[in-house]
């Protein structure tokens, strides 16, 4: 804008061309690592790509038959549910008490001492090597592990709980490290959008005699829903991609029963066996989950700044 | 929240508002440090005081500990120098190419900059694991296994930061510099690297971090390329450390590698947490 108060407009196009050349690492990766990958996976999920012991199988071009062999599994139903149920687990749990700390930072009447502190704390978990913390808590957790040990010695239980063995415990344990990682982070978002709320609302209304309660349900959580809304959406295409954790925390086996074993996971052992056409045709429907769910949050986000 | 309240007069409920703030947050305090310091005690700790049970005070075993996980076969020292490297390099690689991608939509008007703009916010959210399958097939065929370039060079592209510069050069840069140093004859590239470069040193940081801390956690993709011992970084240790043979394995020697992994990051977050979490809003809300 500024080059055109300069008026020649020779030197205009001269100097715009560079918005292009400075483009040009960012487009040349993208298009190497992510491009040409992503099209590359696409067209191998059409063909029949695999080894059966020592033999190689394909590739050899089948259609849909991926698609079709990999829907009609009901392996894959298992690990989406699987997947479904630990995020919600971890989700819930993860909004209230954001909402719960995040109204509590944002309101000066409460004085809170040491807010600084506890936001460095709340946010500290999303830092670490979730692999690490996955075997962390899988030490700690083990049957004769530091948690038993303490459960027994308050006379809690009387014989260590094999919290490995157990359906729910498992999953229990892969969502609690994951609302322990994202909790901070979810609060520091939802502070950042009430503080955006105008000030005045909140005082008419106390005012007008409304108690904190009140003020919460009427007036601050209508207008968090686009934050809230783009919170979940982002944590869903998060929880999608769940591995690190249930991965490290079960060994890969997603055991007991395979009960927390995720879509990732899944699709990491078509990998790693090099099933190219299942890994594929997994791959193809991941990208247009994840794909929806960005253009939610992008129609969303454009609402916002209207 | 706490309907009980409701009832009580207005002085009284916000007192007891604050103090019944102030028990939660310290009780969600002690539900997050709780585990470390788990994690801490233990790894002062020998195998068999553990297997006796857990006791709340640290013992004296942390340096026999440490030269047991030296001396046994996991790759320590060569996992953290990898570990080291691959991440500084992409925080340096995304930072640097985030901002010049940020500072061309920014300060250039083009034809194709809003199309651009869009589609980048467009390819923020997909995750690199459902193009990992062609992703390790091009590795494959360009011989990059076992090399760090994969994991490094691809970081260039990085839709976050970007957003995130994004959003600093609109709030810190007015096109007037840019102009100005036009007049003085500072050619694009120079002003770019020598003025505007400078300008953008706490978002270049905040971002910095973040990509570091994401490189040194990350797991899947390294664990599909990285195969060879001495390339290994420390979360596929990590992983290795699980599927070997918990049981026979000394349990001292455990903890001290996952505080080996986790502590350096810890540190240098409570050193530099007042710029992360100020950094975590400006980045994500305004999306």
């Amino acid at each position: 804008m500024t080059n055109k108060t300069r008026g020649k407009r020779g030197k205009v196009v001269s100097y715009n061309k560079w918005g292009y050349i400075f483009l040009i690492p960012f487009i040349l990766t993208y298009i190497v690592f992510q491009l040409i990958p992503l099209i590359s996976t696409i067209y191998n999920s059409f063909f029949e790509n695999y080894r059966s012991g020592l033999m190689q199988i394909g590739p050899n071009f089948i259609g849909l038959e991926n698609y079709k062999s990999l829907l009609s599994n009901p392996d894959i139903w298992v690990y989406t549910q699987n997947t479904l149920i630990m995020w919600v687990m971890g989700f819930i749990p993860q909004i209230i008490v954001s909402l719960l700390l995040a109204s509590w930072f944002s309101d000066p009447q409460l004085r809170l001492k040491c807010a600084g502190f506890f936001k460095t704390i709340i946010y500290l978990p999303n830092l670490i090597m979730a692999s690490a913390f996955a075997m962390l808590f899988f030490t700690l957790f083990a049957d004769g592990g530091p948690i038993n040990s303490i459960l027994i010695q308050l006379g809690i239980l009387n014989k260590p709980f094999k919290f490995m063995s157990n359906i729910w415990s498992v999953r229990g344990l892969i969502a609690l490290m994951n609302f322990l990682m994202w909790f901070g982070n979810t609060t520091i978002l939802l502070m950042a959008g009430m503080m955006g709320i105008d000030t005045a609302l909140f005082e008419a209304a106390s005012v007008d005699g409304a108690t904190s309660t009140q003020i919460f349900y009427k007036i601050t959580l209508p207008l968090l829903k686009p934050i809230l809304l783009y919170v979940m959406i982002t944590s869903l295409i998060g929880g999608l991609q769940m591995y690190d954790v249930p991965q490290v925390l079960t060994n890969g086996t997603g055991e007991p029963m395979r009960s927390s074993m995720t879509l990732i996971m899944y699709l990491n052992k078509h990998l790693y066996s090099k099933n190219y056409g299942m890994g594929g045709a997994l791959s193809v429907i991941l990208f247009f989950i994840t794909g929806i769910l960005s253009l939610l949050v992008f129609r969303f986000s454009n609402y916002k700044k209207s | 929240m706490n309907t009980e309240n409701r009832k009580i007069t207005k002085g009284l409920n916000i007192k007891a508002r604050r103090v019944i703030a102030h028990i939660v947050l310290v009780l969600i305090t002690l539900l997050c440090l709780f585990w470390f310091f788990i994690l801490i005690i233990n790894a002062t700790r020998s195998h068999s005081e553990m297997t006796r049970g857990f006791s709340p005070f640290p013992s004296s075993f942390l340096l026999t500990n440490w030269k047991n996980l030296l001396a046994g076969t996991l790759p320590v020292w060569s996992g953290l120098i990898n570990s080291l490297a691959i991440s500084s390099f992409s925080a340096l690689f995304s930072v640097y190419f985030s901002a010049m991608t940020a500072y061309a939509i920014h300060a250039y008007d083009f034809k194709l900059k809003k199309a651009m703009f869009t589609f980048i916010l467009m390819i923020m959210m997909i995750p690199t694991q459902v193009t990992a399958l062609g992703f390790l097939q091009l590795i494959g065929k360009l011989k990059l296994e076992d090399s760090f370039i994969p994991l490094i060079v691809p970081t260039i592209a990085a839709p976050i930061t970007f957003f995130y510069m994004k959003q600093y050069l609109e709030s810190t840069l007015p096109l007037s510099i840019v102009e100005a140093a036009r007049i003085d004859g500072s050619g694009e590239f120079h002003t770019f690297n020598r003025i505007v470069l400078p300008m953008m040193k706490p978002a270049l940081a905040v971002q910095a971090i973040f990509t570091f801390v994401s490189s040194w956690n990350n797991y899947f993709v390294p664990a599909l390329v990285l195969h060879k011992d001495n390339k290994k970084t420390l979360p596929i240790l990590i992983a290795q450390l699980r599927s070997a043979d918990f049981l026979k394995f000394d349990m001292g020697q455990v903890y001290v590698m996952i505080a080996f992994s986790i502590l350096p990051i810890i540190i240098v977050y409570l050193l530099l947490s007042r710029y992360i979490v100020q950094g975590i809003a400006l980045g994500s809300v305004k999306g």
